[in-house]
């Protein structure tokens, strides 16, 4: 065996330091925020211009595997700022007693519901939907009873592992009460299979597998804007649809603590909002100065926003998923 | 002088004593039934096999202990004596540098030990590309260079046509002469003995015997011997 | 008593047994002792218990049982692309996850070819989500394995055996009876353990071929554990759930020997007489064609669907792809620097403690990949940055991960070279390093080429921990893949696996022939 090979390859591997005299802020985030394909490495890029410092990202699989990664690190989180809990994790994140108050009031939020959290700030949101192709399926059902009572097949993601899967728990939940366990049993037929995560459902999807596909209201306007393709459409439920709220909130034993203030303001900023929509495909927390991209006009828009607050979200969350894992063990 | 002090092999169930002394530049067969313990004794001198008790004694010292490449002996097995992935140059090699690190010298050597055996020439060739009689002399050419004062032989030449068996017995025992190494030679065939001229170990009935002259062993066998013969 | 040879050193030997009992059990130890209270398994656990055994047992019961005819087939056959069929055999099983279930669905899902071909002749489609779907999978993942496993079996019979029997008139049910039979009771046990215990550890394939959350396996128990509640207590618990399975099925497979993964080579057929009747060629002819079919057409698919966009991948994907070979290349240097020693330590060691070792190196297949990212987490973090340490970190836990399958490669191979020459090497005092230089590695040129091989290939396709610490600068193909899906691009995404596949097949095909090329006798 080579062993200088063996050493060159595993330094090659471990990245090779870099000087730092600039100010390090480290944001620690979820995957596909990161990815090559998602709002940061834009996002860097704009930040860096004018803080006259070195922002690293940290990523950590999915908002459920960040908030694990979190607890595991505990006070000794190189992490500055953590971005991409969602609502369902606020309550949570807030026990580990890790973040600061962001110390901030009514920023003029463009959200459905009113947002007066003192520890997290929102940066996008997006409504959970069934996103179906218009041309194999010209008039998809407005409601889960219709879609229960149709004969489409549907794929979701399994909520123990995926935050859209999470949603669509809360959806049901919220939307139907007690009444949620006679919905899941009404879909039973209809659900074709449960994946792991959004990626894989959403592949399924496309390669014709469903006919409707858990995601977003905003997954349609991918497909127009980034591949010129109107074909697909967000199902409008006539009982309302679950919101996402995507935050950050700042790490209180940061070292850097005024630069990860800056980092939130910047998120709020018009420079930050502007990329969310195309990178993130999901709505800004507040609009930008352009508006939404062309596009985003085409979106249904659903008149009833879902959605339980930071602190009934665990409770309601453990409970529809037993109502669901009972109806669907059946 | 290789000394056998009071040994007593055992494996599982089978025992084999052996009380003995060789002397030096002794040609010596060790001849006896199948499955008697001919091998097991030569890997007993060899350093394979820890006897349960008594000494393996070289001029003296007790070498019972000692690493197989530690003692002053070489042995060649029936078969498997040559590295098939190396050449047959590299194969005797082996027997001054087990590194392979070759002076030009030490390659020089080399070549002599081939020359000697006649293979002069044949150094790059690999024992795949060797016939079994050309396989012997490399593993011989070998043991040459060793030149350690005792060779072990465990049947290596049994896969031989009679012939170029005849061969090898003479030369193994011109490089015996040469060096002044004694020999041990484990063989079936009492003909073999009596080639190698010199002395016969008879190991029979769990028991090792003395060196004996051959001729006379031969022509006069013991009870044991004479089953074996007939 | 016999002297035995120890060329490597047994403590060598024993640090890497240390190295892989941490990887496997060290890091569900970390995990257990950062819990905060004792954990206890509910109705749901143990139905995931139940399910887990059940579709691991049918799976590999499975697996095992076609693999039989497929390998006496190819045992038995010559016929052109043979060479290629028996590379191919492996791809499925180092195909990332992800990229094999499109592929299969895209044969047997509703909208598939077996659909399509179907709704032409007015019948409805498959439907393909049930325990049935994830055995089907598992099958496509593992049937290839256990030909290979079995099919080796069948070369290492000795020709004289089967030339005895031909001179004896036996016929072709003799011949399976008198010879064949033996040999599989040996290889089967051994074969089944293997695929057993990857089928243990099943998730993403379980759960979207099962249909639903009735195909809830153990390992999406401790994803819940750890992700839903951060029930680190609980995520250990069913951790150590899986390796008691294993361990059992390890302790009732292993007292029955287990044949070698490679070695005499596969090149060749054997020339078994009494198999000439045209029935029975009739017979290798269909099953050889429909394993071929069921195995090469999901993998045509992905072909298919990856192609167009192959030469117009992205620039991250290229750099993604070279750290991956960097990572992979790294993964079958440590696996044979750990799988050396540790067939040495077997070799050396009396048999049942030999076994031991060797069934705690296949205990490793059955540990939780996530349980041992986040045990790798939990150990490394206070002492260094584990995001820096990304990279080695994974090729060593691949290479943990592909270490039983280079011992059963490697140990026969290491103890026959001791056996034919370990006593001319000790005359020749060939100890230390120049015995492993001299002897020891050109005679196990083969196996060494096929684990390296098989070691990077499966790095290369493994998601592995490399997802649970990676940042921007770290991403391997595999987490490039999934991150292009993220991204709704599922066209590049098919082109990025299907550079994986070509990547994990060149890289085994280097290797395993690298190992046969110039290898004596």
């Amino acid at each position: 065996m080579n062993t200088p090979f063996i050493a060159a390859g595993l330094m090659l591997l471990t990245g090779v330091a870099t000087a730092q005299e600039r100010p390090q802020l480290t944001v620690m985030t979820y995957d596909s925020f990161v990815s090559d394909w998602g709002p940061g490495p834009a996002i860097e890029e704009a930040f860096e211009a004018n803080c006259n410092c070195d922002l690293t990202f940290i990523a950590a699989g999915d908002g459920a595997a960040l908030l694990a990664r979190l607890r595991l690190e505990g006070v000794r989180t190189k992490a500055d700022v953590v971005l991409g809990l969602d609502t369902n994790l606020t309550a949570a994140a807030s026990e580990t007693g890790l973040f600061a108050l962001h110390g901030r009031e009514d920023e003029g939020f463009d959200l459905p519901v009113i947002w007066d959290d003192p520890m997290f700030l929102p940066y996008d949101w997006g409504y959970f939907a069934f996103v179906h192709d218009k041309t194999t399926l010209p008039e998809p059902p407005a409601s889960f009873a219709e879609l229960a009572a149709s004969d489409l097949k549907i794929v979701i993601q399994d909520p123990r592992s995926s935050t859209p899967g999470l949603g669509l728990l809360l959806w049901v939940e919220a939307a139907h009460g007690p009444g949620a366990a006679g919905i899941w049993a009404g879909l039973a037929d209809n659900l074709l299979t449960v994946t792991k995560g959004w990626s894989e459902a959403y592949g399924l999807f496309l390669e014709g597998e469903a006919d409707m596909v858990l995601s977003y209201t905003t997954s349609p306007a991918y497909h127009l804007i980034a591949e010129d393709d109107d074909s697909k459409a967000a199902a409008a439920f006539a009982e309302g649809h679950y919101l996402q709220i995507e935050v950050a909130g700042i790490i209180a034993s940061s070292n850097q603590p005024a630069l990860a203030d800056a980092f939130l303001d910047f998120m709020l900023s018009n420079d930050f909002q502007a990329i969310i929509p195309t990178n993130n495909w999901m709505y800004p927390a507040r609009t930008p100065e352009g508006g939404l991209p062309a596009g985003f006009e085409t979106l249904i828009t659903p008149e009833i926003a879902l959605l339980y607050p930071a602190h009934e979200a665990v409770a309601a969350r453990d409970r529809a998923l037993d109502t669901w894992l009972d109806a669907l063990s059946r | 002088m290789l000394t056998l002090e009071g040994l007593r092999i055992e494996q599982g169930g089978f025992r084999l004593s052996a009380d003995l002394q060789v002397a030096p530049g002794a040609l010596v067969a060790v001849i006896g039934p199948s499955g008697a313990g001919k091998s097991t004794l030569l890997a007993t001198i060899a350093g394979f096999l820890v006897p349960a008790s008594g000494r393996v004694l070289w001029n003296g010292a007790d070498i019972t202990e000692a690493e197989p490449g530690q003692r002053s002996l070489s042995i060649i097995f029936q078969d498997n004596n040559l590295l098939p992935h190396l050449t047959a140059a590299q194969n005797i090699g082996l027997g001054l540098r087990p590194s392979l690190r070759l002076s030009d010298a030490e390659s020089a050597r080399v070549s002599d030990s081939l020359a000697r055996v006649g293979l002069a020439g044949l150094g790059e060739r690999k024992p795949a590309a060797m016939s079994g009689g050309q396989q012997s002399r490399v593993a011989l050419a070998r043991a040459l260079l060793r030149a350690r004062p005792c060779m072990l032989l465990d049947e290596p030449f049994a896969a031989l046509g009679p012939a170029q068996k005849t061969e090898m017995l003479e030369l193994v025992k011109q490089l015996a002469t040469d060096t002044g190494a004694a020999v041990l030679m484990v063989t079936h065939d009492p003909q073999d003995a009596l080639r190698l001229g010199g002395q016969t170990i008879l190991v029979a009935d769990g028991v090792a015997h003395p060196p004996q002259d051959t001729g006379g062993l031969i022509a006069n066998p013991p009870e044991a011997l004479r089953a074996y013969l007939d | 008593m016999a002297r035995r040879a120890q060329p490597l050193g047994l403590a060598t030997g024993i640090a890497a047994a240390g190295l892989v009992l941490c990887v496997a059990f060290g890091t569900l130890g970390a995990v257990a002792l950062r819990a905060e209270g004792m954990a206890r398994l509910g109705p749901a656990d143990w139905a995931a218990l139940r399910f887990t055994l059940f579709q691991a047992l049918l799976s590999a019961g499975l697996s095992v049982a076609l693999a039989v005819p497929l390998a006496r087939a190819l045992a038995r056959r010559q016929f052109p692309g043979r060479a290629a069929l028996v590379t191919l055999l492996g791809a499925p099983f180092i195909l990332p996850v992800i990229v094999a279930v499109l592929g299969l669905l895209a044969v047997f899902g509703r909208n598939g070819l077996v659909s399509t071909v179907l709704g032409w002749a007015g019948l409805p489609p498959v439907h393909i989500y049930g325990l049935h779907g994830v055995v089907l999978a598992h099958l496509f993942f593992n049937l290839p394995l256990a030909t290979r496993l079995l099919l080796q079996g069948w070369l290492a019979i000795p020709a004289e055996h089967f030339r005895l029997g031909a001179s004896l008139g036996f016929s072709a049910r003799d011949t399976a009876q008198l010879l064949e039979r033996p040999m599989l009771r040996a290889a089967m046990p051994g074969a089944f353990l293997v695929i057993f215990l990857i089928c243990t550890t099943s998730f993403a394939v379980a759960l979207t071929l099962g249909g639903g959350p009735r195909a809830t396996t153990v390992e999406l128990a401790i994803y819940q554990a750890f992700r839903f509640d951060f029930d680190l207590g609980k995520a250990a618990l069913l951790a150590m759930l899986q390796f008691a399975i294993g361990g059992v099925a390890a302790a009732l497979a292993l007292r029955f020997t287990v044949p070698a993964a490679a070695g005499a080579g596969m090149g060749h057929p054997q020339r078994i007489w009494g198999a000439g009747s045209g029935a029975l060629r009739a017979q290798d002819a269909a099953v050889i064609l429909l394993a071929t079919l069921f195995l090469i057409t999901p993998l045509a698919t992905v072909l298919l669907r990856g192609a167009p966009n192959l030469l117009t991948l992205p620039v991250p994907i290229l750099i993604a792809t070279l750290r991956s070979l960097a990572v992979a290349l790294c993964s079958a240097a440590l696996t044979l620097s750990l799988a050396l020693p540790l067939s040495a330590l077997i070799n050396a060691l009396p048999r049942r403690q030999s076994r031991l070792v060797e069934a705690l190196a296949y205990l490793s297949i059955a540990a939780s990949p996530l349980v041992v990212g986040t045990g790798l987490f939990i150990l490394l973090f206070p002492v260094t940055d584990p995001v820096a340490l990304a990279l080695p970190v994974t090729a060593l836990v691949n290479a943990v991960m592909a270490l039983p399958f280079a011992l059963r490669a490697i140990a026969p191979a290491h103890a026959r070279a001791e056996a034919d020459f370990g006593r001319l090497a000790d005359s020749l005092s060939l100890t230390g390093f120049a015995r492993l230089r001299l002897l020891i590695l050109p005679r196990l040129r083969r196996p060494l080429g096929f684990a390296a091989g098989l070691s990077a290939a499966l790095s290369m396709g493994d998601l592995g921990v490399v997802a649970l610490f990676a940042d921007q600068s770290h991403a391997t193909l595999p987490l490039q893949l999934y991150r292009l899906m993220a991204g709704y691009r599922m066209d590049q995404a098919a082109a990025a696996g299907l550079l994986l596949l070509i990547c994990s097949l060149a890289l085994f095909w280097v290797f395993d022939r690298g190992g046969r090329l110039d290898a004596d006798a």
